[in-house]
Parts: C-alpha cells; structure tokens; sequence
C-alpha cells in the first residue's frame, strides 16, 4: 500500500492483496528471498517503524478453480449478441504466513503481510521472521505445527501444541482426525458418518419387511 | 477382621449401657472415607471451581478432603477437573500409577466425561475413562462446588460400602487385579492405543 515504491526500490516484488470486504484491509504479498530485508526495511524506517508483530498465522489453500463469467460480443444467426463465456482458472495449492504489524512509537498500524510457499506438498520452506520480530517465535512454531510451514532461519523450530513424534498437521484443510468415534451419543453431519462405521449391524429378523 | 454380622437390637441395647461395639470393617471405612485426600491438579476451568470447594465458602474440610497432596504418593482421590488433551493423558495415566491403593477418580466435567465441548477436536481425549477407572462422574461445564461435595459425599458412601472380606470384597484387595494400567504412547497420529482395550467398553448402541 503505501510505500510501495519504497519497498520496490529495493528489488524486491511486492503485490497488493485487495480485501474487498467491509473492513477494507488490504495486505502486502512479500516474495519470499526478500522478504527478510523489506521486513527488516519495515521495523527500521523511520516513517514507519513497525516495531511489533502482534500476530502470525498460516493459512492453507487448497487447489481450487475458479469460474469468472464474461459477456462477449458474439454473432449469433447474423445477430450481434452478448454472450455470456465462463472459464475455470485452476490456481494450485499453496500455504500462507500472515504477519500483523503495528507500530507502537508512531502509534500505526496494523498492516499485514503474507508470504506464500510453492505448494502444500514439498515446497513448503519460508524464511522466518522472528530475526526481525522476536514475538513471532512462538507463532512460526504453531504454524509449523499446525499447517506444515517450515521456517528457514528460525532458532528453534519444534512442535509447540502436539507432541513431537505426530506426523500431521491438523489444520491443513484436507486432515483427517483419527478414528475414534466408537462412541458418540449424539452424532450429526461428519461426526455421524464417522460414527456409523462403527455401528453393529442389525441382526437381520429386526429389518423392516415391505408389506 | 470380623464380618459385619452384629445384631441390631443387641449393638443398641449396649449401646445403652456405654459400650460400643462396632466391627473392624466398619471402623476402617469410617477412618478411610473421612479422610480422602486427593491429589492436587487441575487442567482447565473445572479446577477453579475445585479449588473454590476447597476454599472457605463451601469448604471441602467438612468431609475431611481438604489436604490436598502435591504428591501422589501422599493421595487417595484424583479429581481430573478439567479437558484432558491427548498430550496429557499419559501424564494423567502415570499420576493415577503412582498413587498408592486405595485410590478413587471423580471424573469432573464435561471435558473429563466425554471431551465436553472439544470432543470433535483432534486433540482432545474423549473421556478419561478410555484409560483409568472412574468412580464418580459428575456432569457439568464446569459443575458448581455443591456438584463436587455431593460426589465427594457419593464416594464417601461408596467407599463406606466397600467389604474387606468375602468374595465381593473391594477391588484393591484382590491382588490379581490391576491397579496400575498402560500407559499410552504418543503415536503418529493418535495416541497408541487410543483407549484402554481392557477396561474401555462403550455401549453399542442399535441404530438406523
């Protein structure tokens, strides 16, 4: 947003990510081998001054399509027409890291930066950000344990919620909890097809006879 | 140890004269339920309310609970107030080894009944029960202090119920079974086993 063309000069690629929503936050998208120097050009300039990292999370984006509709001008039966044209894009999936900034010597903020890492599967290496901003520790150590974000350049990078030996992360959009569903009073939606494997099947004399 | 045979109208008659006559079992379950000490954790919300009753408003001192012991060696009652999550049940499960027999659960909440609110969570032990025998279950998110003393007043009555001889005597006596139980390992995915195979049989229930 505003000193982009500061933060461009420096050779790094920065993209806006429009928030169409009400609150109008928009956010900056920070490649990923610059994104330690335009963090560091964030804390340390003076007009800005972003001296605290209030919150780090993960997002997980699966692969999706997306349809847009367009109206182009067709000839139908000699007739000019406006006709509507859908395409599906397929955007592949990918994991984010949000960063919340604020400044509290000038009193500003928050402003958001994300980084995004190649794929879900394999690409998943950002660099960290707790060199810059010391409060992200812990938070780089949730996403890495809930989304599967490896951080390069962190102190300490270890599972912080589960313990070490789990092999999942449980916030990925595709995670499937464990079977343990033998026993649920009052199942619906998901807990109730999970818990139906689990059910005793009917001995056959009780099954209802069409009559 | 004599059984618990006295003749009602002969204990009163010598009552009346002065003399008390009572029986070994009797005497024993008296000192034992008006002495519980339970074991002091807490793992969630569950446990404020633990430690109101153990403060002066509701007072567990009343029902002699209210040494509460920083040690399990020292406990008799495991209160699990709170949500048990799956990194800590093999905590709980190694606390509940270490207390010495006699020893008794009161499995407070929601949480430590069935998972409560997290039950569909993936880190959250459904019900402490998976692991460790439980003797009271008291419902509620979190139960007030009256809920805890009634099931403190319950295991009292429990333990006063308790026979020192005789086939049905009480579990910790008979030595062949178990008062320390496995304790779970962290797998890859779940905790291994995900329930005590032994001891956890959920009702199946019949349904369409």
């Amino acid at each position: 947003m505003k000193n982009r063309a500061e933060l461009a000069a420096r050779g790094a690629k920065i993209e806006i990510v429009v928030n169409p929503g009400p609150s109008g936050q928009s956010s900056l998208l920070i490649d990923n081998e610059h994104a330690l120097e335009v963090a560091k050009f964030l804390r340390d300039h003076a007009a800005l001054s972003f001296d605290f990292c209030s919150n780090a999370t993960g997002v997980d984006w699966p692969e999706r399509t997306v349809k847009t509709t367009t109206k182009v001008k067709q000839m139908v039966d000699g007739v000019e027409k406006e006709v509507d044209q859908t395409s599906e894009e397929k955007i592949p999936g990918y994991l984010e890291a949000v960063y919340h900034l604020y400044s509290i010597k000038l009193k500003h903020g928050p402003l958001i930066i994300r980084m995004r890492t190649v794929n879900r599967t394999d690409g998943t290496r950002l660099p960290s950000l707790t060199p810059v901003w010391r409060s992200a520790e812990f938070q780089e150590r949730e996403i890495f344990d809930l989304y599967g974000i490896h951080f390069d350049g962190h102190p300490d990078l270890r599972r912080i919620l589960m313990w070490d030996e789990f092999k999942d992360h449980p916030m990925r959009k595709d995670y499937v909890p464990p079977d343990d569903f033998e026993w649920e009073p009052t199942p619906h939606d998901d807990v109730l097809t999970r818990a139906k494997q689990h059910y005793p099947a009917r001995p056959p004399e009780t099954e209802l006879k069409p009559s | 140890m004599s059984e618990n045979n006295i003749d009602e109208g002969l204990r009163n008659e010598l009552q009346r004269q002065g003399i008390w006559v009572t029986s070994m079992q009797e005497l024993y379950n008296w000192g034992r339920k008006n002495s519980i000490w339970p074991l002091q954790f807490g793992l969630a919300c569950c446990a404020i309310e633990m430690i109101a009753t153990a403060a002066s408003r509701y007072d567990i001192a009343r029902f002699g609970g209210e040494v509460f012991r920083p040690s399990p060696r020292q406990a008799d009652l495991m209160i699990v107030a709170g949500t048990v999550t799956k990194k800590m049940a093999p905590q709980i499960v190694r606390l509940y080894n270490q207390m010495p027999d006699p020893k008794y659960v009161i499995s407070m909440g929601a949480c430590a009944i069935s998972g409560g609110p997290f039950k569909q969570g993936y880190n959250v032990l459904k019900g402490i029960d998976r692991y460790i025998p439980v003797d009271v279950y008291i419902p509620g998110c979190p139960p007030r202090p009256e809920a805890l003393l009634h099931a403190f007043m319950e295991l009292q009555r429990k333990i006063d119920e308790q026979k020192l001889s005789g086939a049905d005597k009480a579990q910790f006596l008979k030595p062949e079974q178990p008062s320390e139980f496995p304790v779970p390992a962290f797998g890859e995915h779940d905790l291994n086993p995900p329930a005590n195979p032994k001891t956890y049989h959920p009702p199946k229930l019949e349904r369409v």
